[in-house]
Order: C-alpha cells, then sequence, then structure tokens
C-alpha cells in the first residue's frame, strides 16, 4: 500500500500533535478537580494493579473502536453500532445456556452469532420490503433486545447475577484472556483495514463503482459486519453494550472533523480512541464513584466537543471566523466604492473627498488608511490612493459587469440586478471577471448607462475617458 | 441443528397451561389485568402513530436515541427537585430530549456530520452523562437502572391511585391517567398538524414554499416524542422504541395511504399489547419485552407473508393496496 500515514499537506503532523496534546491536558486539568495528584502519580507510575490489568485492554478497544466507527461514519451506518449493541443480549443467554457457565468464551461466541446474526436479518429486510435502513435497524434491535431480555429471565435460576457485567460493563475486572481477546480483535482490524483499505474506500464512497470494478462488495460489507460485531462483543465486559456505541461513534466523528481523506481519519480516530480511552481510566480510576463505561464515553464526549469548535479547518470557530473576515472585506469594499461613486459624479476632477458626501465614517477611513486604500489630507479631508482607485474600480466593474449579465443572458429586467450584484461583487474573481467580459464582448457601459471600468484604470484614465 | 435446539430446550420456560395464561388474566386477576391492557394501548397507539411519521422522515432510530437522552434529565431533575413524581421527572425528561434533539441539528448543521452520526454521539454522550451521574450520586439517586432498562408494566396496577373511579374497577392507577392525558394530547396534536407533518416530510422545500415553518414541525414532532418517551419509559422503558416502530412496520405491509396505514398500525398496537400481556403471563418475564416480542413475530409473519406473496407473483404488497 503506497499511502501515506501522516499528514503532510495543510497541516503539519506537529499540528496535530499538538492539538491532541492540549486536549490531554484541558482533560487531565479538569480531571485534577476531582483527582487528588498523589492519584494521578500512581496512575502515571502504573502502581495500581487495576489500571496495570485494564489499562491496556482499554487502549486496544478504544483503538479498535476508532478505527471501525470511521469506517461506519463514511458509510452513514453508524447506528448500526447500536443495534449491534442491542442484538448481542440474546447470544449472551444462548451462550450460556450453550455451556451452562458463564464462561467468557461461550458467551462471546454466542454474542457474536446474534450480531451476526442481526446485521444479516437487516439486510434480508431492506432487501425484501419497502423499509428504509432506519426502520429495519429499529425493528431488528428492538426484537433482538426483547428476545435478549425474555431469555435471561426464563435462565435456570441463580444464573442472572454476573450476566450484569455485560449490561454495564467492568473495566477493572478484566483479565489476561480478556485483554488478549481485545488485542487479537484490535489486531485483525489493523490487519484487514491495512489490506483492504482501497476495497473499503471504494466501499464507502462509491459502492456501484465498486461493483462494476469487480470489487467483492458483498464480501467486503460483511467482513466490516464481522469486525464491528466483534469489536463490539470483546468490548462490552469492560464498557458495557449500550455505551460501546458511543466509543464506535465518537471517535470516528471527532476525525473526521479533522481531515477528509480516509487514511489519516483512521489514524487519528485510532489515536483519540486511545487517548479517551487512557482519560477515561485515569478519571475513573482516580475519581469516587466514576465507573469505567460512562467515564470514557463523556471524555470522548468532551474530545468531540473540543473538536467541534475549534477543529483548525472545520470548526465552528473557524468558520465563525473566516464569515467575520468576509463580513469585514465586504464593508470595506461597499466604503470604497460609495468614494468611487462620488468621483465619478465629479467626472474624475481629482481624488480628495470629504466623510459627509460619501455617507462613509471616520472608523472607516482608518481601517482603509491602515491598508493603504486612502489617505488623510488637510482639514479633515481624505483622498483614495492609487492603489485604493485601483481597488475600487474593481468592486464598481464587477458590480456592473454582473448587472449587465443578468439583463442581457439571463433575461433579468433593468431594475431587479442591482441587489443581485450587490452580493456577487465581493465574490467574483479575476478568471470570473475575464470570462464574462469574453461572454459579453468587453462592453463599454452598464444597463443603466454607466461606463464599465476597466483593470489597470487610474484617475487620470478615467478622467480622459469620461465624458 | 438439534444440538442447537437442545441449547434452547435449557430454557425453563414455563408450562403452558391455558387456564392460567388464557384464562385467568381475565377473571382471578381481572382488575390487574384491566390496567395493564389499557396502559400498553394508551401507549402503544400514539406511539405507533408517531412512528409512522418517524420511518416517513428516516428518523426511526430518534425514538431509541430519546429513550437514552432523557436520562440525564431525570437525574438532574431528580437532584435539583428532590422529588420522583411526575412533574419534575416529565419536566426534566422533556428538557433533555429537546437538547437531544438541538444538539443533533447543532452538529448536523455545523460540521460534515450527517444525522446518523449527530445522533450516535449524542445520545451515547448523554447516556454516559446519565449513568456517571446516577454512579456518582447512587446514595441520593432512588433510580432503578433496570427500571429504566426495561420498564415494570407490571406494577401500573399497583402504582398510586388517582382520585379519578372507574365505574366497578374502583380507583384508576395514576400512570393510567398520565398515559390517557398523553394519549389524547399526542393523538389531538397529530390529528391537527397531520397535513403539515405529511407535506414536510415529503417535500421540505414545497412546504416552505406554501408557508409551513418545516423546521418548527420537526422540533414540535421531537418535543411530542419526548414526552410519549418519558411517559413510557417507567411501564415499558427502552423497549419504547418497539412500541414506535414495530406496528408501523408492520403495517406498511398492507397499506400505502396514510389513513390506512395509521389504522392498521393502531390495530397492531392493540393486537400486540394483548399477545404481549398473555405471553408475558406464561412466560413470567417483563410484559414490556413481552409486547415487543409479540410485536415481532407479528412483524415476522407479515413479512414472511408478503416474501411468499411475491413469490407467487402478487404485486404490490400482501393486501394489494396500491
Amino acid at each position: 500500500m503506497g499511502w501515506r500515514v501522516l499528514p503532510r499537506e495543510g497541516l503539519s503532523v506537529w499540528r496535530w500533535v499538538g492539538w491532541l496534546a492540549g486536549l490531554m491536558g484541558v482533560m487531565l486539568l479538569s480531571g485534577c478537580g476531582v483527582v487528588s495528584g498523589e492519584r494521578a502519580v500512581d496512575f502515571v507510575m502504573l502502581r495500581d494493579g487495576h489500571v496495570r490489568a485494564a489499562l491496556p485492554g482499554v487502549v486496544l478497544l478504544g483503538l479498535n473502536c476508532g478505527l471501525l466507527g470511521t469506517l461506519l461514519i463514511a458509510r452513514r451506518l453508524t447506528m448500526l453500532g447500536d443495534t449491534l449493541s442491542h442484538a448481542v443480549l440474546p447470544g449472551i443467554a444462548a451462550g450460556f445456556l450453550w455451556t451452562m457457565t458463564k464462561h467468557p468464551g461461550a458467551l462471546l461466541i454466542g454474542a457474536l452469532v446474534t450480531g451476526v446474526l442481526s446485521s444479516l436479518v437487516t439486510g434480508w429486510i431492506l432487501g425484501s420490503t419497502r423499509l428504509k435502513a432506519d426502520a429495519a435497524q429499529s425493528v431488528v434491535l428492538t426484537v433482538f433486545f426483547a428476545a435478549g431480555i425474555v431469555m435471561i429471565k426464563l435462565l435456570p435460576d441463580g444464573s442472572k447475577a454476573g450476566l450484569d457485567r455485560f449490561l454495564y460493563g467492568q473495566a477493572a475486572a478484566l483479565d489476561a484472556g480478556e485483554t488478549v481477546l481485545l488485542a487479537v480483535a484490535a489486531a485483525l482490524s489493523v490487519v484487514v483495514i491495512w489490506w483492504g483499505y482501497r476495497g473499503f474506500l471504494v466501499l464507502a464512497f462509491d459502492p456501484g463503482y465498486g461493483r462494476a470494478a469487480g470489487l467483492p462488495v458483498k464480501g467486503l460489507h460483511l467482513l466490516q459486519m464481522f469486525l464491528t460485531t466483534l469489536a463490539v462483543v470483546v468490548s462490552m465486559q469492560a464498557v458495557g453494550v449500550i455505551l460501546v456505541a458511543g466509543l464506535l461513534v465518537i471517535p470516528g466523528a471527532t476525525a473526521w472533523l479533522f481531515s477528509a481523506r480516509l487514511h489519516r481519519v483512521l489514524v487519528l480516530a485510532a489515536l483519540l480512541g486511545m487517548a479517551a480511552a487512557v482519560m477515561g481510566t485515569f478519571l475513573s480510576f482516580a475519581g469516587d464513584g466514576m465507573a469505567m463505561g460512562p467515564t470514557l464515553v463523556l471524555c470522548a464526549g468532551v474530545m468531540f466537543g473540543g473538536a467541534f469548535l475549534l477543529s483548525p479547518r472545520y470548526g465552528m470557530a473557524r468558520r465563525m471566523v473566516s464569515v467575520m473576515r468576509h463580513g469585514r472585506r465586504v464593508r470595506r469594499e461597499d466604503g470604497l466604492k460609495a468614494v468611487y461613486r462620488v468621483l465619478e459624479g465629479r467626472g474624475f476632477s481629482g481624488a480628495g473627498f470629504g466623510l459627509e458626501e460619501c455617507g462613509q465614517s471616520e472608523g472607516m477611513m482608518r481601517s482603509l488608511e491602515r491598508r493603504g486604500m486612502v489617505r488623510a489630507v488637510a482639514a479633515g479631508g481624505w483622498e483614495l490612493t492609487e492603489s485604493g482607485f485601483g481597488e475600487a474600480a474593481r468592486v464598481v466593474r464587477n458590480h456592473r459587469l454582473w448587472e449587465l449579465y443578468l439583463t442581457r443572458r439571463a433575461g433579468f429586467a433593468e431594475d431587479h440586478v442591482h441587489d443581485a450584484a450587490e452580493e456577487m461583487e465581493h465574490l467574483l474573481a479575476e478568471e470570473n471577471i475575464e470570462h464574462l467580459m469574453g461572454v459579453l464582448g468587453h462592453p463599454e457601459r452598464d444597463p443603466h448607462g454607466r461606463r464599465i471600468p476597466r483593470s489597470g484604470d487610474t484617475i487620470e484614465t478615467s478622467a480622459a475617458r469620461h465624458e | 441443528m438439534n444440538e442447537m435446539i437442545a441449547v434452547m430446550a435449557r430454557l425453563e420456560v414455563p408450562w403452558f397451561d391455558a387456564e392460567e395464561v388464557l384464562i385467568a388474566p381475565w377473571t382471578r386477576y381481572a382488575d390487574a389485568t384491566v390496567w395493564m391492557v389499557l396502559m400498553a394501548v394508551l401507549l402503544g397507539v400514539p406511539c405507533a402513530l408517531l412512528g409512522n411519521y418517524l420511518m416517513l422522515r428516516r428518523m426511526a432510530l430518534a425514538g431509541d436515541a430519546i429513550s437514552h437522552s432523557v436520562l440525564p434529565g431525570l437525574v438532574i431533575s431528580y437532584l435539583i427537585f428532590r422529588d420522583l413524581g411526575t412533574l419534575p421527572m416529565m419536566g426534566g425528561a422533556m428538557v433533555a430530549g429537546l437538547v437531544t434533539t438541538v444538539l443533533i441539528e447543532f452538529i448536523t448543521g455545523r460540521s460534515r456530520l450527517k444525522t446518523d452520526a449527530a445522533m450516535g454521539i449524542t445520545y451515547t454522550t448523554l447516556f454516559a452523562l446519565g449513568m456517571f451521574l446516577v454512579n456518582r450520586y447512587a446514595g441520593r439517586v432512588h433510580l432503578d437502572a433496570d427500571c429504566v432498562l426495561f420498564g415494570e408494566l407490571e406494577y401500573v396496577p399497583l402504582a398510586e391511585p388517582s382520585g379519578l373511579r372507574a365505574g366497578g374497577l374502583g380507583p384508576v392507577p395514576m400512570p393510567v391517567v398520565v398515559a390517557a392525558a398523553m394519549a389524547v394530547g399526542t393523538l389531538g396534536l397529530l390529528a391537527v398538524f397531520s397535513r403539515w407533518l405529511l407535506v414536510t416530510s415529503f417535500d421540505a422545500g414545497f412546504a416552505r414554499s406554501v408557508g409551513i415553518r418545516a423546521g418548527a414541525v420537526h422540533y414540535g414532532l421531537m418535543a411530542v416524542l419526548s414526552v410519549v418517551v418519558v411517559t413510557a419509559l417507567e411501564s415499558v422503558g427502552l423497549l419504547v422504541a418497539a412500541l414506535l416502530v414495530l406496528p408501523g412496520a408492520t403495517a406498511q405491509f398492507f397499506a400505502r395511504r396514510m389513513g390506512r396505514l395509521h389504522g392498521l398500525a393502531a390495530v397492531f398496537a392493540v393486537t400486540a399489547s394483548l399477545a404481549g400481556i398473555h405471553l408475558g403471563a406464561w412466560l413470567n418475564c417483563p410484559s414490556a419485552a413481552a409486547i415487543a416480542l409479540a410485536g415481532g413475530v407479528q412483524f415476522g409473519v407479515a413479512w414472511g407473508v408478503s416474501v411468499w406473496m411475491r413469490g407467487r407473483g402478487v404485486e404490490g404488497g400482501v393486501g394489494g393496496a396500491g
């Protein structure tokens, strides 16, 4: 596979690492509210037997769920994790009946069987009824879950007690065998995804093409379902069936907020899953009465919240900043345009103007001055600089060209084009303008008879052509 | 195969005593059964109709999501008011339901994630928050996690009586009164806004052009869903998702028009409730699970019949309704 694991363009590796470290730091700090320093040191030094037992398994679980969740989200199958986590319940009961002991191996095999069965049944329902994916998943989820509850109720006496562990999870009780199982499941996921990366990529974004190109789409789908079921099944002892669904979706969703390239998202989701696992283990170890499963999912949720707000590429803060910047640029360009109109009214006899005649504020002028567009002249007057005039002419040209385009080419009435042009004048790029110029045959005047400035116009050339 | 049957035979299924399972509930235990059936129907019918709209909007899983995410609402409301009464619990759960809806919309509107991912994130995080709070304040909160998970329909007849009396049946249990109020409110709202719901489900653009605010309709539907889920939570737990989806999913094999779909879904909700209560009496298991199972069997039978009919070349579903 010739794909690069770490990001090269756009965001540097260090920015990612810094981001992760920052997240961990924030969580550590918030953890310190509940946690004493001594316990924190104990945790880091791995002095506690419970931590030594739980941590490797939980980290592997985070890795595995992160990878598989990424693939589920790419295929919009996220709620499948929810379905699976309910559908394993009858399998647990059946596994118990099989050996009549609470041997984890038997329970896991039972759960795996009903988990896979549930995704097969979902597929059959989708293939042979008019129900949509969400309804089919709901049907399977509720029926399997109900069957599970009834079966557990009907188990021979005295056998129900230990099964609680699968509903709520108990990471501190992970033994070596279960950790090995988690490791095997994680290794299997890594190997399969590495080996079939291109297949999964096609499956996620264009299964039709995959089918046409002869990819075993159905096989890949089943493989993915199997791996996901396996992940849910081996994880449920640690965090409980319901919260596994959270670990499946949250790290993957967080990672999708950083990049749009599948391989990067996979790597990042695995890292985030592991980070959430470490933080969750730490907090549940250090705080009192904090069960592992909920703590893990809450840590992952906090991570998602942070990324949602602050992701450098797709975060909300980033979006708000760019909206604000655009708004400011629009106001500046509108200011320049107003000045241009005033100068045009005087036949471009000079570059000087007063604030009142243009309807502009002192603050606007200061902002333009900082960008070298205007300069102050004596007695409260202002004048456009050469670059300011060029910029003003550009905006006016965009406006008038767009008006002309709408009236000539799109059949708009002359008195209906101004508002549309008010928006487009700020958006048109130089290529669009050249294209428009060509389409309209290098026009001289707009629909209202005013002259359209040309690129490279100065105040002198404008004055010469103005009569 | 034989071995699998042998394994399943180890389940301690009680002896099927027809007298005990089919007749006794209506004779010896009639005063309890009446309230359980009434409760199941009062929850099941509004859920079934609401579920039809949810499936139409591809939001069938929203019921399951909201039933999980009301947990922190219940806990926080209890921590504030120190009261497990109906009003604070309803209020807390309703706020949690609305917070869930707003969060899902917020995440889908302001990031690249789709509804399914946003739903998955929101309900698991909120459920984790609820579990976390229960764990941390376990000593002070008397919320029974099992009750939230599976519900206890059996306790309805034993619940505190309300001031109302129903003829020879004695005082009406409080949960039945609450469920009846919820059912009347939900059915009334669905009847009044059915046109809006249909238009926004099928063609949001057209709805906007005729002045129906699709966003408001969506939030309204979610608010109603939260109320329904909370009312049902104590009696049927997370299995409210079954009440929402199964009757409608079964009905769509026989109907394509909304009116007929609603009618059949309501009928299936009632039959599943009745069958479930007898099944629960036989297997001695939580009635909610038995009702869900009965609904599942109904769905399975209808599905099987529709596949069989199609195999014989009958077009347009079992009932042939176009």
